[in-house]
């Protein structure tokens, strides 16, 4: 479905790389996590899928063509994309915001008003006390519902998601992973999703991608990681939820004994 | 004159100037933002512009007012609308072009990635939601430029754009204060209109209501037209075949405009005047045909238009200006008017005759014991130059005033002489005398007509403007000047008084 091929980007003429000699292969209907503190060129190996970043160097194909022959504009019709809560329009209604990528496609009225309909019921809006609302208005968990709802609006096979649960407090957000991992299988999506919470990757990927300064050093489901890490960055990373994990087990145990 | 009747000759006049300043207005202001707003998407775009395209708009902005619209008629060589449209354009582009860029690069920079993200064009991205957020700041920026626009336009009167400036230029020269109140109050009135009109509009265009949205935008355009009506309603043909009489800034040329309009309409030709114009830029438009008759004075013709120094006998100037005029800028001088707008030395009568003075021959004796009082510049001028030299004057000091309150000084004895302008009226209010020049150090400052080349050739009007020449006393001038500056009358009085003297005096030589 996605595939990277030895993709680099520099922003100083090749002193520096942000990502460097990348190969990645996302297969349809998966769910694939990149993890990465900041700075280990996640979000710019993201960005370079639809083209918000282009690459110095190597080829990325996106539904059996390469992105640099398709028109961008075409592209990212094509493609969901889901930022932290701050991507929404701010004067738009939350309708508004919902219809946007439809209208752009010329969609007439009655089949947007249907959509959106669609959409709300999906996300687990109420479309009738939330339509005409402003995103100012939403509480975070709201808002990101709302970015779903928008990225899904064109019916995209493929979607790629920032950080998009970061913003959100720990409770909304575990229902919402949770709820947006059934609507991606549900709806058969592939996806991108970037993250700098390895807890957050090991719930939900189906395949989770570990980078480091800019390059990828280790690519594995979530259970392999957890339990034959194989290079010593992704060993670091996995340490914590594990530790966390046995932890809690220790605690219910204690409880329960 | 009265208060009633005063304002009500004011307020006749507000329909014909009101029209004109919104017109001028709402031009400027919409050719403003329609050259400014793109021009904020460009160097929002290319950084590099920003930094010389603010610092031009600043420049603008920093030139006076009255400068950039006396340039504006040097460059495009003509008075009137489009010059002032010219310089009100740029001197209103940088609030809308400041607060756009502020407005747009201040959008946040992941709610524009979001909209690139969504596949957006960059046009999709500006009108949809750059522009849409940067709204209120780009906003604020219009309605200043809108209010600057309104008060600026009123110094357009000089470049020959009629505007609400004509009553407070006239106001100021004729000592007419309630012309420039009338002025400013409209001024003031039509800019706080205007600027609650634009928020309105923001306001109702936010509503997101298609109703109100629609009725204001109908309120405005209907208040719109009702201002501008007086221009749509005048005839065409009555302007093709009128003619535009101009005047200077100051008081007796309003009198002789009227003089003029009142002479010529009696023949059956309609005339327009343009008062209050800058004496070079009135001396352009006559050239350039904009207007077809003025009067102006012979030595000022000699030294600003045909830059001569030197000082030459009165007949040998007037034709040798005559000659120049129309081969140069086939200008025609048709005459004098009879009396001449010159610097005069003059003192209090009773004190003349103490000292036995009345010619500037019998002060040279006195001169080391006597202070003289001017205007600003007369000391720099070669009149002063001349009558120094000729006569051997030494005076014991020499002081500077502004020209009103020199004829005061001289009154209450703060000098013992002035350089006074021949036809003040405030020679005949405090009793002075003028001295007489029998060396002829002083140049000629005769009035004469002048005609532009194309009204030249209308006999009717050159025969109509014949009748005047050589009635105008210097001592009937000097009255109607002192009607208006001191006691107060309307430049129509002051006007009326002149033709009865002319006729009187037509009388009086006819068999």
């Amino acid at each position: 479905m996605i595939r990277l091929r030895n993709v680099s980007k520099s922003y100083d003429g090749g002193l520096t790389f942000a990502v460097r000699e990348v190969d990645l292969e996302v297969r349809p209907a998966e769910l694939l996590v990149i993890v990465g503190e900041s700075g280990s060129g996640k979000t710019t190996t993201l960005k370079m899928i639809n083209r918000l970043v282009e690459p110095t160097s190597g080829m990325i194909v996106v539904d059996g063509k390469s992105v640099s022959e398709s028109d961008p504009v075409d592209l990212r019709r094509r493609i969901g994309y889901v930022l932290q809560e701050v991507g929404l329009f701010p004067h738009m209604t939350v309708e508004e915001n919902v219809a946007v990528v439809p209208e752009l496609l010329g969609w007439d009225r009655e089949e947007i008003h249907r959509r959106v309909e669609d959409l709300f019921a999906l996300v687990g809006l109420d479309a009738g006390s939330f339509r005409l609302r402003y995103p100012a208005e939403l509480s975070g968990g709201q808002r990101q519902r709302v970015g779903f709802a928008r990225a899904l609006a064109a019916g995209p096979r493929i979607m790629l998601m920032d950080e998009p649960f970061g913003a959100l407090d720990p409770i909304t957000r575990g229902g919402l992973q949770f709820e947006f991992r059934r609507m991606q299988q549900q709806l058969r999506l592939t996806v991108v999703m970037v993250t700098h919470d390895m807890m957050e990757a090991l719930l939900v990927a189906d395949r989770i991608c570990v980078m480091e300064k800019g390059q990828i050093v280790e690519v594995a489901t979530p259970s392999e990681l957890l339990t034959q890490a194989v290079h010593p960055y992704a060993a670091a990373l996995v340490r914590s939820p594990k530790e966390q994990a046995d932890r809690l087990e220790a605690l219910s145990k204690a409880s329960g004994a | 004159m009265n208060f009633e009747e005063n304002l009500g000759e004011q307020l006749q006049l507000l329909p014909d100037y009101l029209a004109h300043h919104m017109l001028l207005t709402a031009s400027a202001l919409l050719l403003s933002i329609a050259v400014c707003l793109p021009l904020a998407f460009l160097v929002v775009r290319v950084r590099s512009l920003q930094w010389p395209v603010l610092s031009f708009a600043s420049v603008m902005q920093t030139v006076p007012g009255i400068a950039l619209l006396a340039l504006m008629v040097a460059v495009l060589g003509q008075i009137g609308f489009v010059p002032a449209l010219g310089a009100l354009v740029l001197y209103s582009m940088l609030p809308i072009l400041r607060n756009a860029v502020t407005g747009l690069t201040g959008v946040d920079a992941s709610i524009v990635e979001a909209a690139t993200g969504c596949g957006m064009t960059r046009g999709q991205t500006l009108f949809r939601v750059q522009l849409p957020l940067a709204a209120p700041v780009v906003i604020a920026g219009i309605r200043t430029s809108a209010v600057w626009i309104v008060g600026t336009a009123t110094l357009s009167t000089p470049v020959g754009a009629t505007s609400l400036g004509n009553f407070i230029f006239s106001g100021l020269q004729t000592q007419n204060s309630l012309a420039v109140i009338v002025g400013c109050v409209s001024a003031a009135g039509l800019a706080i209109l205007l600027d609650q009109a634009i928020r309105l509009l923001e306001l109702s265009w936010r509503a997101r209501n298609r109703v109100l949205r629609t009725a204001v935008a109908v309120a405005m355009l209907a208040g719109f037209g009702a201002g501008l009506s007086p221009l749509l309603s005048r005839q065409p043909a009555s302007e093709a075949s009128s003619i535009v009489v101009g005047a200077k800034t100051f008081t007796e040329q309003y009198i002789l405009a009227q003089v003029i309009k009142r002479t010529v309409e009696r023949e059956g030709i309609p005339v327009r005047t343009r008062t209050g114009m800058g004496s070079t830029v009135l001396f352009e438009a006559l050239a350039s045909g904009s207007i077809d008759c003025y009067v102006d004075y012979t030595g000022t013709l000699w030294a600003n238009i045909l830059k001569r120094g030197e000082i030459a006998p009165g007949r040998e100037m007037l034709q040798e200006i005559s000659d120049w005029l129309t081969e140069h800028y086939g200008i025609h001088l048709i005459g004098t008017l009879g009396f001449e707008n010159t610097y005069a030395l003059a003192m209090p009568r009773q004190r003349a005759v103490e000292l036995g003075i009345a010619t500037i021959g019998d002060l040279s004796r006195h001169a080391p014991e006597l202070r003289m009082g001017s205007d600003y510049e007369f000391y720099g001028r070669p009149e002063w130059a001349g009558l120094r030299d000729r006569y051997g004057l030494a005076f014991r000091e020499l002081r500077s005033f502004d020209p009103t309150l020199m004829y005061a000084a001289v009154h209450e004895g703060e000098v013992d002489l002035i350089s006074a302008y021949s036809t003040d009226g405030r020679i005949l209010l405090y009793d002075l005398q003028v001295l007489a020049d029998p060396l002829g150090a002083l140049p000629p400052y005769d009035a004469v007509v002048l005609l532009s080349g194309s009204a030249a050739r209308r006999s009717d009007l050159v025969q109509a403007l014949g009748g005047l020449l050589g009635f105008l006393s210097e001592d009937a001038v000097r009255r109607a000047n002192k009607m208006v500056d001191l006691d107060g009358a309307s430049v129509a009085k002051a006007a009326d008084f002149l033709l009865s003297e002319v006729a009187a005096k037509k009388k009086a030589i006819e068999p």
